[in-house]
């Protein structure tokens, strides 16, 4: 087994743990291939179980013969491990450091782990694309399901099956997928039943510095709109950006040829930008030493706030064109896979009620991160404390998580889920045992439905669900608006500051909240009761 | 009256700062003590009512093709842009309103004592009579063998800023105590402001003293050493100057300072550096310029707050009081708190220790009482500071908010330790300024004995009580842990927000469109109501089984053998009972007997709620099986205890979008 090469000390004992809010464990320390488990054998006494994948970064530092190794965790906590011996100390760094970096997702815990819990619904089947179809189908005829896709011949990112407007078939898809980045022709995201508006997301356009165009790519988009009506395309890049990708074979949808099209650029920052940013934030988070003009000084050279309401202003305006002005919309930017998606999905969110129910936003997730290739693999590698030179790394799906946060705090009684769910779709989209978010794309994660367990199996159980559900929900068919004012959006400290301040007193209030409506929900139940005795009583001395 | 130059323009616009397109026109009326928009356009005929003593500033703005704009600012951060059709009508405005929101130097003018509501002169007496600040002193324990009720003040000779009663220690002899008054600027002698049972440790406050270079005051020692003292089992105290320590060395050359340590035994020194009441002014002023940015970037807005300093001044009030609620609690040392002349710095931080400290203070009535000892009763002086009367603009700064402030960053991170909610702040704050009511009229308890201010005005003390429905807050708890004892803050820069409940009050946009503690309070409510159901059924019940034991079988024939028939027949026959006014039951009735009938009188006073309750409880289970009629459900089926339902009613979903596209 490969693992046991690279654990040199797989036991060490007396090793103190120090953790954030929590008492210090004096115990034994443990390297397993996946796991690091610190253990103090009481019965009463917390165990800490890390997996390896969860660790961003270790560092170590000697004090005499005392070994400390600073953790740093993907979910941006920071544990320290003082280990006696210089020996063990180092051969736990650097099998902690090698373990935690494995390449081979074959090795990756998901296609070890075995569920301790009772499947009631598998979570490989709950969110197929035809199943999504149907409902669409019930509304609309003037769209198909096509497999034109299901060997992944046509786009390599894209799922086997997609929806398309019906009258265009697979040939011209063919043909529109060489004109879109990445094979990424136009597909259906999201249909607005109230006005049968729709939103549709690709890749950027390979016009070029000559002007390419495509006529199939013209005759598909405009298959969506309605007569003598224009659509909006939503180009998540500034107009510069969009220039310049022409010179790499991109570029964007020139007026002459899409006429009925009205184009508007916005300035989403690319991946490499965001990744900058988040580390930038979580030092700032990290450093309570700072005075208040540092502080806030640091906030905004990071940045983080700022993309939150790019984001959000964007998807604000792509909902708006659809449910406002009653237009169809055309989401891109370059590769159509990070700042599109965001835009689709959080646009969905404003929109579409289901999207705010836990089944519903776990759809969306789903239809919109997984099943559109959103690189997880790739953009979740790391996190914001890697030393080592970031690749694809990109806080995409964290980012779109904030902003449906931020949106939470604003419509408090319109979500089923809360708080927690999102911060656990945060941790599982980085580490997790779970196979949901392996992989970059439906392609690749083919055979994981039979080698691991999906982490909707896991949530969709009663017990787990009614962690994650917000005790104030109340379904709002509403669309709603989301304010974007600097003042309305805050740092999400669920997040970021969940490891520097203590959470009790939130916590309690949180415990509050739900005991007072736990409580009404009794006395209702009581008086129902008493009241249907009464009337019993009242038949049973009648004579 | 004479002011107004101009009762009425019509056409006016009022417009809209996010939206423009959303203006609205209509009619602007001046009177003696509003301005009025009334909106024409529209059959719902809305209005906008502002008082003018709450106008802050009014600014005329360079006449365009759609008319002359009027910018008028408001006390409460409401800003109003109209536009006037004709120039000259925009000026006759501007002069009538810049004369009416700044009266001259005569206070009688002020609203308060044209304010009349329809409340009885008696009750109008009593309600002064709510806010007992002798009440609260003695809820301390005071007087005790270590405090005394000092007299010395009576008139208002030793200080005139001062109340009249006032707590020193015992052994502080009055020779002492107008000693040390005279080695103090404004004669603010070091006076009680806190005293803690569990531990004897006391907050004393007074201004700084007249040290100079090299001055002393032995009566002023005595006094220190007579507070020392007052705290049995503590050997030294710390004497806290809240000013930064610069401020307090340049103070020195003017023949004033602060403690040299050597003079005084056993006192520990501490500098706190708060900035003074001109640095705050401008502080605020740059986050009000900040608000007032159209659609500013995230950029434009974290650089403004940065360089406003606003939520370092915040945090260093917050800090000191810390530093000083730690020392009474933890250490149980006495402190005794100054500034320059102790009433602006040194309120603000006495009364936050005082919250931190005490549960009781974060009470409803606990606050009002805190305001009123720390402030009003101390001679905070809150007509130069809130600009009541046409004055020196260098006196103007919002101390008192930065204290509401400091509160309000309490409550987000406590939010089951306060009894009240982010409503009561603000209409305490509203208040301070509007000059509604004579609490905060001129700047010392003298002035207002001199104004005849119980007399003459209203108390908003009594008035808030009245409707403390609107201020309570659904998740505190009397018994929760977070409720009892020190609070501990973090004062980590991050754990401050910019609190947008206040300084962007009207901007409604920017707040969360559903309101939690709006949905919890509906929530209480219903469940109060069904408590009280429950209770009610649950007598019945027992009721019914005995009675239903002793009656004989004839008499269950006469109410044909059901809950219903025997609560109908009881009604009928305590109604007789009622008429022929059987009281008492007549003691010739067999024990058994009269124990039934006994039983029947409870049933008909009972009976009738129950016939009621049933009604009510199926009407409330068909609301719930219809979601959307929630909300209506909620507020009128079931009793809602004389409350209206607030405009922004609780569940309104969804209004308008924000987002600046």
């Amino acid at each position: 087994m490969e693992f046991a090469e690279l654990i040199k000390t797989p036991r060490v004992d007396g090793v103190v743990l120090h953790r954030p809010f929590m008492p210090t464990v004096e115990g034994t320390l443990c390297l397993t291939g996946h796991h690091l488990i610190l253990s103090s054998r009481q019965d009463s006494a917390e165990e800490l179980w890390l997996l390896h994948a969860n660790i961003d970064s270790i560092e170590k530092r000697f004090v005499g013969s005392l070994g400390r190794i600073v953790v740093k965790c993907k979910d941006l906590r920071i544990i320290q491990l003082d280990i006696p011996g210089m020996e063990e100390c180092l051969n736990i760094a650097s099998s902690v450091e090698a373990l935690s970096t494995l390449d081979s997702v074959s090795l990756m815990y998901p296609f070890f782990y075995r569920p301790m819990f009772e499947v009631i619904e598998d979570g490989w089947n709950s969110f197929l694309p035809q199943d999504a179809f149907k409902d669409l189908e019930s509304i609309t005829d003037e769209w198909r399901l096509s497999e034109v896709n299901k060997d992944f011949s046509v786009c390599s990112s894209y799922p086997p099956l997609v929806a398309v407007p019906k009258h265009i078939d697979d040939d011209t898809l063919k043909k529109v997928a060489t004109f879109r980045h990445g094979g990424r022709f136009p597909v259906l995201s999201y249909y607005h039943k109230k006005n049968g508006m729709v939103m549709m997301r690709a890749g950027q356009p390979l016009t070029g510095t000559n002007g390419r165009r495509c006529k199939e790519d013209e005759k598909l988009i405009n298959a969506t709109l309605r007569a003598g009506k224009r659509g909006y395309i939503i180009d998540t890049r500034t107009i510069n950006v969009a220039q310049q990708a022409k010179a790499r074979g991109g570029g964007f949808e020139s007026e002459g040829n899409y006429p009925q099209w009205r184009r508007i650029h916005k300035a989403i920052e690319r991946s490499n930008i965001l990744q900058e940013s988040l580390i930038k934030l979580v030092e700032a988070c990290n450093d309570q030493s700072h005075s208040m003009d540092r502080w806030l000084s640091k906030l905004e050279a990071s940045n983080w706030q700022t993309h939150i309401k790019e984001i959000l202003t964007t998807a604000c305006l792509a909902a708006q064109c659809i449910d406002r002005s009653g237009a169809s919309v055309l989401v891109h930017g370059t590769e159509g896979t990070d700042s599109t998606l965001q835009v689709t999905s959080l646009a969905q969110i404003i929109l579409d009620p289901t999207c705010r129910t836990i089944k519903g936003f776990q759809g969306l997730v789903e239809r919109e991160w997984l099943q559109a290739g959103h690189p997880f693999q790739q953009r979740c590698a790391q996190s914001a404390y890697s030393n080592s030179k970031p690749r694809q790394e990109a806080p995409v799906f964290l980012h779109f998580l904030d902003c449906v946060w931020q949106t939470l705090r604003q419509f408090p009684c319109s979500f089923e889920f809360n708080e927690a769910f999102l911060v656990l779709l945060f941790e599982h989209a980085y580490a997790s045992q779970f196979g949901t978010f392996l992989g970059n794309s439906a392609a690749e994660r083919l055979s994981l439905a039979e080698k691991t367990v999906s982490l909707w199996s896991w949530v969709n159980r009663p017990q787990e669900l009614e962690r994650l559900t917000n005790p104030l929900y109340e379904a709002n068919s509403l669309v709603i608006w989301p304010s974007v004012a600097p003042q309305s959006l805050l740092l999400w400290e669920g997040v970021f500051l969940r490891w520097n301040r203590s959470s009790r007193c939130l916590d309690e209030a949180y415990d509050e909240m739900v005991h007072i409506i736990e409580y009404n929900k009794e006395l209702q139940n009581k008086v129902n009761s008493l009241r249907r005795q009464l009337h019993e009583d009242q038949v049973e001395f009648c004579f | 009256m004479e002011h107004i130059r101009l009762p009425k323009v019509e056409n006016v616009r009022l417009l809209d700062k996010v939206s423009p397109g959303r203006s609205r026109v209509g009619i602007l009326y001046l009177t003696a003590t509003h301005s009025i928009f009334v909106e024409s356009d529209t059959g719902l005929r809305s209005e906008t009512w502002v008082l003018h003593s709450l106008v802050c500033s009014v600014e005329k703005q360079t006449t365009t093709s759609s008319g002359c704009p009027l910018l008028v600012r408001c006390k409460n951060f409401q800003v109003l842009l109209f536009s006037i059709p004709r120039e000259p009508d925009c000026h006759d405005v501007y002069l009538s309103l810049q004369r009416l929101s700044h009266p001259d130097a005569k206070t009688t003018v002020l609203y308060c004592f044209s304010y009349k509501p329809n409340i009885v002169e008696e009750e109008r007496r009593q309600d002064w009579a709510f806010m007992d600040l002798k009440a609260n002193y003695s809820r301390m324990g005071l007087p005790n063998s270590l405090w005394k009720l000092s007299s010395i003040n009576q008139h208002y000779k030793v200080s005139s800023s001062y109340p009249a009663d006032l707590f020193v220690p015992e052994s502080a002899t009055p020779p002492v105590v107008v000693g040390s008054s005279k080695f103090r600027s404004r004669g603010r002698f070091p006076a009680l402001s806190y005293y803690s049972k569990e531990n004897h440790a006391a907050i004393c406050r007074s201004s700084q003293p007249l040290s100079g270079f090299s001055a002393r005051c032995m009566e002023d020692e005595q006094m220190l050493e007579a507070i020392l003292r007052s705290n049995p089992r503590s050997d030294f105290m710390y004497v806290v100057d809240t000013r930064p320590k610069l401020n307090a060395i340049a103070n020195r050359a003017a023949g004033k300072g602060y403690e040299i340590e050597d003079n005084y035994s056993n006192i520990k020194f501490q500098f706190m550096g708060i900035e003074n009441i001109h640095v705050m002014r401008n502080s605020q002023q740059k986050v009000l310029e900040l608000c007032e940015l159209r659609s500013p970037s995230m950029s434009d807005f974290l650089e403004g707050l940065e360089s406003s300093g606003w939520l370092k001044h915040i945090k260093a009030i917050l800090d000191a009081g810390i530093f000083i609620s730690k020392a009474i609690a933890e250490e149980g040392v006495s402190v005794l708190v100054h500034c320059s002349d102790g009433w602006d710095r040194t309120a603000q931080v006495c009364s936050v220790a005082c919250v931190l400290l005490d549960q009781f203070y974060r009470t409803l009535k606990g606050l009002m009482v805190l305001i009123e000892k720390d402030w009003v009763s101390f001679g905070h002086k809150f007509s130069h500071r809130c600009d009541h009367l046409a004055g020196d603009p260098k006196e103007v700064s919002p101390i008192i908010d930065q204290f509401l402030e400091c509160v309000w960053q309490l409550m987000e991170q406590f939010p089951c330790a306060f009894e009240f909610n982010e409503r009561f702040l603000i209409t305490i704050h509203s208040h301070i300024y509007s000059c509604q009511f004579g609490n905060f009229i001129g700047n010392s308890q003298r002035e207002r004995r001199e104004l005849r201010v119980g007399e003459r005005t209203h108390s908003l003390w009594r008035y808030l009580w009245t409707n403390c429905a609107d201020f309570i807050n659904p998740l505190y708890r009397p018994d929760h842990s977070q409720t009892q004892g020190l609070l501990r803050p973090s004062t980590a820069p991050y754990c401050f927000k910019f609190w947008k409940g206040l300084y962007n009050r009207f901007d409604r946009g920017m707040h969360p469109r559903q309101s939690v503690e709006d949905y919890l309070r509906a929530i209480q409510e219903e469940t109060q109501q069904l408590e009280e159901q429950l209770a009610s059924h649950k007598q019945v019940q027992l009721l019914l089984v005995i009675i239903l034991q002793i009656v004989s079988h004839e008499d269950k024939k006469l109410f044909s053998g059901s809950v219903r028939g025997f609560l109908i027949f009881i009604n009928r026959r305590s109604a007789s009972w009622r008429r022929n006014r059987v009281g008492v039951f007549p003691g010739r009735l067999p024990p058994l007997k009269r124990a039934l009938m006994c039983g029947l009188w409870v049933a008909t006073l009972l009976g009738s709620t129950l016939l009621r309750t049933t009604s009510e409880v199926s009407s409330a289970a068909a609301a719930r099986a219809h979601p959307k009629l929630q909300t209506t459900a909620r507020s009128s089926s079931l009793r809602t205890p004389n409350k209206q339902p607030t405009p922004s009613a609780p569940m309104a979903a969804t209004r308008s979008p924000a987002s600046q596209t």
